[in-house]
């Protein structure tokens, strides 16, 4: 049967609205206690009208700033290495497997030795985000770089191309698309490693200690407004991402 | 999440393809020469070994605090009494017992759901944009909300390990139940096969592979959650273990659980990957 495409959009909406009329009838009656299940409309009133809510304006600006940083640190040494180990088969057998290996232990991981190594300072949480960023890009830098044919590698060879040639007409050009889907991943994971860092290291500004005194406090609110302030913004990066990717690699639909 | 082949060609020249695939001839003829074969052995060990060799001369010198970084030997000796101890052990029992309930849970509820909103497309239509907008969220994300709900323990736990496996194994499931190929369904619709015979003969053996993908996916969800969870609200486990020795200032047990953590996560997956390779030789060509 022909579908609308405004009908199956409704359909999508329908659960999330039963949801919402739910938790605003079970608010009405207070069948359940307030504390646990506050009114939508105190959520929705938090950024704006209460002392502790309204530090999140603040609160998501460092957690940003502290975001980029850590993203540009992390993703930059990343694609360099991704570089160096996807296009020199001799680094790629000296570090390769030992990057492979770090690889493993999950990032949250780290957090108590860095915290024991930079205390709970910026500098552990943007050497963190940093650390987060990094494994992704350089795994897909690393890819890209070897999955550009061989065949094509070969006839730059015999064609005796530059350096720089063969580098800005072919390696670049093959290896984008995968370096664009690493970049992508890099930035949703610095995110969830601020988030992270904060949370865990506590200390200073961000939405994630916002997140940590709430629940501390028992602010239901104060969580679920810091909740939903933490999806849209990775929502907001991965739309963001998707249409300036997309502009910067006009290329890439051919090849997936 | 999975690698298809372009569906544009067509599935002879598919399988000409992957016969014709070229071999590497240049790596070959490399190392079969036995001095180059050792040499590939020993290169990747260079980095490894050098780092160790430094770590082993910067505590021997005492250019950082033991309390900072203590000597690669304190470490070892560390591994060997939490393992004969007994610590280790414990802590990963209790660790395993948290991921099989918590992946039983997930599993069953994802799976039950999958199934449903493969077969059904409205109910994909009416519940899938919600549980793709729930799976923006990382499961980071929900903790301080269900620790508010749940309080610490080992509920909390269950739950956060169950949603770290319920939402890849719904999504795998229900896509790899769409992508059986229509004629198949047609075929069991006209020898009238009963429901069960459809599901047990058609439905789950079509779309296992692409529900393994997603089982292996949940499963490291689940162990980055659970360690997550461990280290920050919790009194027992591997996590634990590494917050404990980070508060006492043992960083050798902090590395020793390092160490831990990522060899577990890298036995798990690994023998993951290999099933997942099993299944797929086995499963039939429907790209």
């Amino acid at each position: 049967m022909p579908e609308n495409k405004y009908d199956v959009f409704l359909r999508g909406l329908a659960f999330p609205a039963v949801l919402v009329l739910a938790w605003i009838l079970v608010g009405q009656f207070g069948l359940i206690d307030p504390r646990l299940l506050v009114p939508v409309q105190r959520v929705i009133a938090v950024p704006f009208f209460d002392p502790d809510g309204r530090t999140i304006w603040l609160s998501l600006v460092t957690s940003l700033v502290r975001m980029v940083a850590g993203f540009l640190i992390g993703g930059g040494l990343g694609i360099l290495i991704g570089f160096v180990i996807g296009t020199s088969s001799l680094a790629n057998r000296l570090i390769g497997p030992s990057f492979t290996a770090v690889r493993q232990i999950t990032v949250f991981a780290w957090i108590p030795l860095l915290t024991a190594w930079f205390g709970n300072s910026d500098g552990a949480k943007l050497v963190f985000i940093a650390l987060s960023a990094f494994f992704p890009a350089a795994l897909n830098t690393q890819q890209g770089l070897r999955d550009v044919p061989i065949a094509l590698i070969e006839t730059s060879h015999v064609m005796r191309l530059s350096w720089r040639t063969h580098l800005f007409r072919l390696l670049l050009p093959s290896a984008l698309p995968s370096i664009a889907i690493g970049i992508e991943i890099a930035l949703i994971s610095a995110w969830i490693g601020t988030v992270g860092a904060e949370y865990a290291m506590g200390f200073g500004r961000g939405i994630g200690i916002f997140l940590a005194e709430g629940r501390v406090q028992f602010r239901m609110d104060i969580v679920l407004i810091g909740v939903v302030t933490l999806a849209l913004v990775g929502y907001g990066m991965n739309i963001v991402l998707r249409c300036g990717l997309r502009r910067l690699v006009p290329w890439q639909r051919q090849n997936s | 999440m999975t690698t298809q082949p372009n569906p544009a060609l067509p599935p002879r020249l598919l399988a000409r393809l992957a016969l014709a695939r070229p071999v590497r001839a240049e790596r070959r003829s490399r190392s079969q020469l036995p001095v180059d074969r050792i040499g590939a052995l020993l290169l990747p060990l260079i980095l490894p070994l050098s780092v160790l060799l430094l770590w082993q001369i910067a505590t021997a010198r005492e250019w950082l605090a033991p309390q900072i970084l203590p000597s690669p030997l304190t470490v070892f000796w560390t591994f060997v009494d939490l393992v004969t101890s007994g610590d280790i052990v414990e802590g990963l029992a209790i660790s395993l017992r948290r991921i099989s309930v918590g992946f039983a849970i997930g599993a069953a509820f994802g799976l039950s759901l999958g199934i449903a909103m493969g077969r059904s497309a409205k109910l994909e239509q009416y519940v899938g944009p919600s549980l793709r907008a729930i799976a923006q969220v990382p499961s980071l994300g929900w903790l301080p909300f269900l620790m508010l709900i749940f309080g610490i323990g080992e509920t909390l736990n269950y739950v956060i390990i169950a949603k770290a496996c319920f939402v890849p194994i719904t999504i795998n499931t229900a896509a790899g139940i769409r992508n059986i190929p229509v004629h198949y369904v047609e075929v069991a619709h006209v020898l009238r096969l009963r429901r069960s015979a459809m599901l047990f003969r058609l439905i789950l053996p079509g779309a296992l592979p692409t529900i393994f993908s997603g089982i292996r996916l949940a499963l490291g969800h689940a162990w980055i959650a659970m360690v997550v969870v461990e280290m920050l609200a919790d009194t027992a486990g591997v996590g634990y273990m590494m917050t404990w020795g980070r508060t006492l200032f043992q960083i050798d047990i902090v590395i020793v659980g390092m160490v831990v953590i990522g060899a577990i996560g890298f036995l798990m997956d690994g023998g993951l990957r290999w099933i997942e390779r099993r299944l797929r030789r086995w499963a039939p060509v429907h790209a």
